[in-house]
Order: structure tokens, then C-alpha cells, then sequence
């Protein structure tokens, strides 16, 4: 309570009367922008923007924007993870999962998505997809830079815009994506080169 | 639900800080002549059980629980609206008959068709003894025309804008209230948007990326593709 | 602001003199009767012309930068003084609570970030906390505690913008604010590294939250507590002592405590009038009764009380957090019995409450045993805050009614819904 002072008691009056000189009160307020002013010259520490275009500051691993669907192997349709369960779908808070379930020749449904959308025009990032997916197979990616040259344009993501290795994941989660593939039992991959997208960070 | 033993069970219960709801309502019915509170029991949180209050007699209940010193509810923290459809409910009623071995019990189930209702439900706190909550209840005749409970906002300015509130989106109107005009819709508004039984309007607008119901409104009101 | 116990500061309050709230021997509280009649509905003072000379009616907003999102004042001026003043809202209106009677009961989660954008943290917990009451669903040790510390982490996020747009308001533009986000930033990379999101948290469950704190979390975490002292020193040497801003707050849009006690207000607002009413202590939720703080009261319910309150609840949050941070558990920080999916509530309604940031904020639900809530109800502390508005205001001037408006603390998500 230190900073209570005297300041916080009684009337506007006795206010007066603790600084003993009016204008006081400003010139020590002007004293700490004044601080501030000179010492961001000496501290880096009071430098507390980047810029941001040049500069990007590093994300957090758990950091979250739209979701994306993992797959293994080389092949980013055949490989996916997805098993068209609809979960991810039906608990969606804003409704912006589409899916379809394959059939084959002779119309049995298979195990995988005819067609996954993801309408990230009404998609508010919340990850509830990820947390409720018994597959590991839908996981949130962290790329934000989503700007486009139209205003419809790119709006709904398809199957194949969504689709993303699991080298990926692990570049961006790895404690999360290295759980995941224990449970799943797959070897985890090999650390490399980034894949294309993949969001660039500054160290 | 309406297990009458259940439900005098639960009203030896007790709201938080104040006696049981038995004794509540010993206390109002004697303090108001006739005066006749009906015990809604809630068996998720049993202290957390209400009261209706009828309307003609909820203003001065209400003046009662806020200034009489065993409630002095001087708080009253949330005002809201229920919309209750029509339902068939399951009662059960107690037969009780007399017997050569004695004294029994008979249960009997009855169902019956409950009109629906529109309610308002008031919880009140005291801010000077820490109680409460205690929730009572006005209950409207229907859901059309016979829709008016008391006001309480001479009691606790507190509802002042939370009735505006339920008068805005459920439709019920609060006789006595100072300043009843919509608050959240605007003024032209017709409907009552938090009903049950609430039609929304037919405005879609064109998106790009419609998907099952909202690709059927799509093709309907964009057949030629929409406004791209 | 002197430090009484809170019953005498509430009695003093009240007119009540040392009146104890409880009974003179423990039995059954007796509490003397109000000292004069509590508020009566009446005309308001000022809602008829001034009988003579010309009125000025003046609509500020929907979009003046001084309302804090899209909200209007009608206002109506006799030279420059307030005779009326009528609050306009609803232009955010989005029916959250029938959005949220559509969806299940995990659904409703990530909407309650988007009430009061601020502090979705409390939002997500006042909400879990009417669940696990309507469910009967606890969480686990570890659980409470990061309830506890994000929560806190959410207040001084809350305060220390408060104050900052406060001054904006009062026309010191920009160096306060900046100074306030640039703590804000500190936090909510702490919310980012927890729950992957800045302000859109969506982190708490039924029976715990989503994930866990890592150790270094908690250790960034101290350590950003223990720096925020000295940025409150810093803060108060810029501005709780300039003449500019004592000349324009105090005596500035004063409530009474009678009032604010009948019109609901809570919160800081409340406790600035002189009311102590905290509902972490007058009714204890999660583990609060755990840590040791005071509850600041103000005396002269101003526009300075309500700027002191807040940088003094800071400092108590910094006590509760230094005191969260060193007694934290290991352990699970979910309750393996609580589902997510298919979650069913037995049949009842439960109102669940806590000290937002803001004052009250809570959920009251009704359910039917479906996975969906029958009934979803918001008790947003900025609404009914807003009730009072007019009577603070009236008689002042228009920029008094601004800064008026700015310690009330409001946002307009949560106003309108």
C-alpha cells in the first residue's frame, strides 16, 4: 500500500497541502516520461516495439490460428489422418466444418473425407476441432498472415489448402506433436528443411 | 420432476445465510395477506430452489424480503426472462387412505397439458448480512396477450434495465416500470427474439462460401449465383 | 482511505455507525433497520425542461471516440449542464444467449471470450463455474490455482487499461495508455504461451482447464508479477499526484452508497462508494479463501475513488499472485469425469457468480437434461453498471460526463451481447 501516500485520503484541499507547490504533481509526471524518453536510448529493454514486417517476434508453441489437417507420408490426400467421423464438425461452435464421407465403387463409406472445408470466414480460431479429434488428425496451425488480393478470395479452404505433414506439426508444436504421435504410434520425423508456408520466424 | 415428497424434502433446504425455504414462507404468508407462494423446487442445486410469487402480491413480498431485517435482501443482482412453451408434464399425487393395517400412501401419476408461460426470474442477494441468493419468480397467465407482471423497480432500481431487457427480447410487460421501451432491438422492432418459438427473419446475404442450410437460403435468394 | 475492518467500513457506509453485522452474541444475525427509506422510483431530477432559456440536445455517439465502442448518450444541455441524459445501446447486439442456447454446453465457451474481450479469462470461469454448480463436476487442486493466477493476471490486465484509457478520456493522449499496454503486452504473452491465444482464450473446462502451465510459465509468470510494483510506482508518479487530474475527478460524478446498492452497481464501483463488497470474500469462490488480501473501499465514491480503487485492487492482485504462484500444486488439471462431449446436466438451473473485473458477472442456466442449456442467461456487470449513468452525470458537464462514462468501465460486447 505503499503507493496510497498521501494523495489517496481526504478532500481535494488537504491534497493541495501535501505538494507543498502546485504544478508539482505534473513536473514529477513529467520526470517519469522524461525517464522513459532517455532511457530507451541506453536500455534495449524500454524498446518494447519491433517492426513488424522486417522483424517478427518468435510465436509461442502453443499459439493458435486456424485449423489444418495433418497427414503422413508423401502423399498430402492420401496420407491424411482424417477418418470423415464428422466429430470436428458437430461441435464446431460457429458451424464452419463441411464434410463428406468418401464411398467407393460400390458406395460403402470409406474412411476418409470426400470433401473437408473450412469456411475460415466464420472460423474463430478456438480450437475446440483440435481438442475434441480422437484421430489427431485436425490440429491448429499458427500461420496468421492469411491476406488476399480479393475480399472473396481464399475465404473457404479446401481439403487440399488444409492438408499439412507432420513435420510441419512438429515444427510448430513439437511437445504436442510428439504426444500425438505416441499415441498414434508412429515414428515422429525427422527434423528438416521448413516446408513451404510454413510461417517465417525470427530468432 | 413433481414428486411432491421430493419436493417437501427439499423445501426443509435452505438458500445460503437465510432460513429454510419452509420458514420463508411461513414468514411471508403471514406478513402478507393472502398471500399464497408456490415452492419450485430445483434438484440440480437444491439451494438455489425458488418461489412464485403471484403478481398481485410480488410488489410487496418484494418489499417485505428487502426491508424486513431476518431477509434484508438489499440487493438485487440478476432479472431475467424464461419462455416456457406448452408441455405435457407427469405429476404425481398423493392419495392417502385409511386402511385396517393402517395408514398408506398411493401414488398416482397424472399427466396434463401445461400452457406455456412466460416467467421472470429475480435473484436477490443482500449486501449487508452476505446472503442469498434467493429466487423468486413471476409467472405470466400465457404467452399472448395476458403477458403483464409487477414491476420491481420501485423496490430495487437494479431492474430498472434488465426488465427493459426481458420486456425487449421475451415480451413480457412489467406493469409499474418507470421507463419501459426496448433497450437491445430498436425501436421498430416487432418480434420478441428470445422466445422459443421465434422465427427469424428471411435476410440472408450473400457469402461466399454457403454450406448446407445456408447453401439452400443461398441458391434460393442468389439463383444466378450471387454478387460477385 | 483509512483501513477499517470491512463490516465497520460497510456500516459506516450504511450510516450504521459500528453496528457489527452479526448478532451482539453470535445467534441469528439481527441487523439494524436501514437507517432512511432505500431508493424509491422517481421522476428523475432534470427529465423536465428547464422552464426557461434554450435546451441543447446533443447526441455523443454511436461513434465518438470517447464512448468506448459503439454507444450513444443522449444527452439534453441547459447552458452546460446535463438535465438528461439517456443511454442508447444494442448496436452490437448479437443475442448471444440464444446463440448459445442453440449450441451444447462446450460450445458456449469460446462465445464468452467475446463479451468482454478484456477479460475472457473470468468470462470463461464465471461461465464453467455455473456448469460445475448446475453439474455438480470439481476441479482438481492445480486447476483452482491457475484459475486463481489467470484470473488475477486478467484484473490488473483489465485495471491498468482502464486507468489508461480513463486518461485518454480526461485528454492526456497517448503516454498513459502506452504505458498501460505496454504491460497489457507483457500479460497477454503469458495468455498467449498458456491457452495459444492473446485475448481469445477459450481456456477453461468443466472440471479444470485445457492445459497445463509448463515450469517456465509460472516462472515468467513470477517474474512479470514481481515487476509489476515497480510499473505501479512508476504509474502513480505519473499520474496520481497531477494537479490536472485531481482537478478533474474529484468531486466528479459522486454515488452514493445506497444507491449504488440498489441499482446493482458492483465492483470497483461499487467499492468505490464505499461499500466493501467483494464477492471473492463475501462469497468465496474457487480457492480464494486461501489467500490473504484486503478490499480497497473508497470514501467519497468519485471519479477519483474509482481510479484510486483500481490502481490499490492491483496491488492486492499482486498479492494474490505472488501467494498463487509459490503454493501451486503439481497434479492433473482436469477432472477426468467431466465429459466434453455429450455433456448432459441433470434437470435444474443454477446461477453461478464472480468478481469480474468489472463488478458481478454472472451465468444463470437452466437445464432440461439435453446437451444444450434451455436457458442462458449473462449478467454482464457493465450493463446494469450503466443503470446509474443519468445520476451521475446530471448537473455536471459534457466532459465530465466523459470521463464519468470512462470509470464506469464498460464494454460494449458485454453490454449489448
Amino acid at each position: 500500500m505503499s503507493g496510497l501516500g498521501n494523495n489517496a485520503s481526504g478532500t481535494p484541499g488537504e491534497e493541495k497541502g501535501a505538494s507543498s507547490m502546485l504544478g508539482l504533481g505534473i513536473l514529477k509526471g513529467l520526470g517519469v516520461t522524461l525517464r522513459n524518453f532517455l532511457g530507451s536510448y541506453r536500455d534495449p529493454e524500454r524498446l518494447i516495439t519491433v517492426e513488424y514486417p522486417e522483424e517478427r517476434l518468435p510465436l509461442p508453441e502453443q499459439s493458435r490460428a486456424f485449423p489444418m489437417l495433418i497427414y503422413d507420408g508423401e502423399d498430402p490426400i492420401g496420407g491424411l489422418r482424417c477418418v470423415a467421423c464428422k466429430i470436428c464438425e458437430k461441435e464446431c461452435p460457429s458451424q464452419c466444418i463441411y464434410i463428406v464421407k468418401d464411398r467407393d465403387a460400390r458406395g460403402r463409406p470409406m474412411k476418409r473425407p470426400k470433401i473437408f472445408d473450412l469456411d475460415i470466414s466464420t472460423c474463430m480460431g478456438c480450437g475446440i476441432c483440435a481438442e475434441v479429434c480422437p484421430f489427431d488428425s485436425i490440429k491448429m496451425d499458427a500461420a496468421y498472415e492469411r491476406s488476399a488480393e480479393s475480399r472473396f478470395e481464399r475465404l473457404l479452404l479446401r481439403k487440399e489448402d488444409l492438408a499439412k505433414p507432420n513435420a510441419y506439426y512438429h515444427k510448430i508444436h513439437p511437445t504436442e506433436a510428439a504426444e500425438a504421435d505416441a499415441r498414434l504410434g508412429i515414428a515422429s520425423p525427422e527434423p528438416e528443411a521448413p516446408p513451404e508456408g510454413a510461417p517465417e520466424k525470427a530468432a | 420432476m413433481r414428486d411432491p415428497e421430493k419436493s417437501s424434502e427439499l423445501e426443509e433446504t435452505a438458500p445460503p445465510g437465510l432460513p429454510s425455504f419452509q420458514e420463508i414462507r411461513r414468514i411471508l404468508e403471514e406478513r402478507v395477506e393472502g398471500l399464497r407462494l408456490e415452492f419450485i423446487p430445483n434438484p440440480a442445486a437444491p439451494d438455489q430452489s425458488s418461489f412464485c410469487v403471484p403478481t398481485e402480491f410480488a410488489l410487496e413480498t418484494a418489499r417485505i424480503l428487502r426491508d424486513d431485517p431476518r431477509f434484508a435482501l438489499d440487493f438485487c443482482s440478476n432479472v431475467t426472462g424464461v419462455d416456457w412453451l406448452d408441455q405435457t408434464v407427469e405429476e404425481t399425487i398423493l392419495h392417502r387412505e385409511t386402511t385396517d393395517e393402517g395408514e398408506r400412501t398411493i401414488k398416482e401419476i397424472v399427466r396434463r397439458r401445461r400452457p406455456g408461460f412466460l416467467e421472470a426470474v429475480y435473484h436477490l442477494y443482500s449486501m449487508r448480512a452476505r446472503r442469498g441468493p434467493l429466487v423468486i419468480r413471476q409467472r405470466t397467465a400465457n404467452r399472448i396477450d395476458r403477458v403483464r407482471v409487477a414491476s420491481l423497480t420501485p423496490i430495487w432500481r437494479s431492474a430498472e434495465f434488465q426488465e427493459r431487457e426481458v420486456y425487449d427480447l421475451f415480451g413480457v410487460r412489467f406493469e409499474g416500470h418507470p421507463d419501459l421501451r426496448r433497450i437491445l432491438m430498436w425501436d421498430e422492432f416487432k418480434d420478441y427474439p428470445m422466445r422459443k418459438d421465434y422465427v427469424e427473419p428471411d435476410d440472408y446475404e450473400y457469402e461466399p462460401t454457403p454450406q448446407g442450410e445456408a447453401a439452400a437460403k443461398a441458391r434460393r435468394h442468389y439463383p444466378y449465383g450471387g454478387a460477385r | 482511505m483509512s483501513r477499517q475492518t470491512e463490516g465497520q467500513q460497510f456500516a459506516s457506509a450504511l450510516g450504521m455507525g459500528n453496528a457489527s453485522p452479526e448478532g451482539p452474541r453470535g445467534d441469528s444475525p439481527v441487523l439494524p433497520p436501514p437507517a432512511g427509506p432505500l431508493y424509491e422510483a422517481k421522476p428523475k431530477p432534470g427529465s423536465a425542461r428547464a422552464a426557461e432559456g434554450e435546451t441543447l440536445e446533443v447526441a455523443v455517439g454511436p461513434h465518438h471516440p470517447s464512448t468506448h465502442g459503439v454507444f450513444r448518450m443522449d444527452v439534453v444541455l441547459d447552458g452546460e449542464r446535463i438535465i438528461s441524459l439517456k443511454p442508447r445501446f444494442g448496436y452490437l447486439h448479437r443475442n448471444h444467449e440464444k446463440l448459445c442456447e442453440g449450441g451444447t454446453y462446450l460450445m458456449a465457451i469460446p462465445y464468452t471470450d467475446r463479451l468482454d474481450y478484456f477479460c475472457s479469462l473470468t468470462n470463461n470461469w464465471a461461465y464453467v463455474l455455473a456448469v460445475e454448480k448446475l453439474a455438480g463436476v470439481e476441479a482438481p487442486e492445480r486447476a483452482e490455482y491457475l484459475r486463481v493466477i489467470t484470473a488475477e493476471l486478467t484484473r490488473l490486465l483489465n485495471h491498468s487499461c482502464l486507468v489508461g484509457f480513463l486518461l485518454q478520456d480526461m485528454g492526456a493522449m497517448g503516454t498513459p495508455l502506452m504505458y498501460a499496454f505496454r504491460e497489457r503486452e507483457k500479460l497477454v504473452d503469458l495468455f498467449e504461451e498458456l491457452t495459444g491465444a492473446r485475448m481469445m482464450c477459450n481456456y477453461m473446462r468443466f472440471g479444470g482447464c485445457r492445459t497445463d502451465a509448463s515450469a517456465g510459465w509460472l516462472e515468467r509468470t513470477r517474474r512479470v508479477v514481481d515487476d509489476f510494483p515497480r510499473f505501479l510506482d512508476e504509474f502513480e508518479d505519473l499520474l496520481t499526484s497531477n494537479e490536472i487530474l485531481l482537478a478533474r475527478t474529484q468531486g466528479v460524478g459522486k454515488l452514493s452508497a445506497e444507491l449504488a446498492i440498489n441499482a446493482g452497481v458492483t465492483g470497483p464501483m461499487l467499492r468505490a462508494s464505499g461499500v466493501a463488497y467483494d464477492i471473492r470474500k463475501a462469497a468465496p469462490y474457487g480457492i480464494y479463501e486461501r489467500f490473504a488480501f484486503r478490499v480497497p473501499v473508497g470514501e467519497h465514491g468519485d471519479v477519483y475513488d474509482r481510479y484510486m480503487i483500481r490502481m490499490l485492487e492491483m496491488r492486492e492482485s499482486v498479492r494474490i499472485l505472488k501467494q498463487a504462484l509459490k503454493e501451486i500444486p503439481e497434479g492433473p488439471v482436469l477432472n477426468p469425469k467431466a465429459r466434453r462431449r455429450n455433456f448432459r446436466p441433470p434437470v435444474g438451473e443454477a446461477y453461478g457468480r464472480l468478481e469480474a473485473p468489472k463488478g458481478e458477472l454472472g451465468f444463470y442456466l437452466i437445464s432440461d437434461g439435453s446437451p444444450r442449456p434451455y436457458r442462458f442467461r449473462i449478467r454482464a456487470p457493465s450493463f446494469i453498471n450503466l443503470t446509474i449513468l443519468e445520476d451521475m452525470c446530471l448537473g455536471h458537464t459534457l466532459q465530465d460526463a466523459v470521463i464519468i462514462l470512462g470509470s464506469v468501465d464498460i464494454v460494449m460486447g458485454e453490454v449489448d451481447r
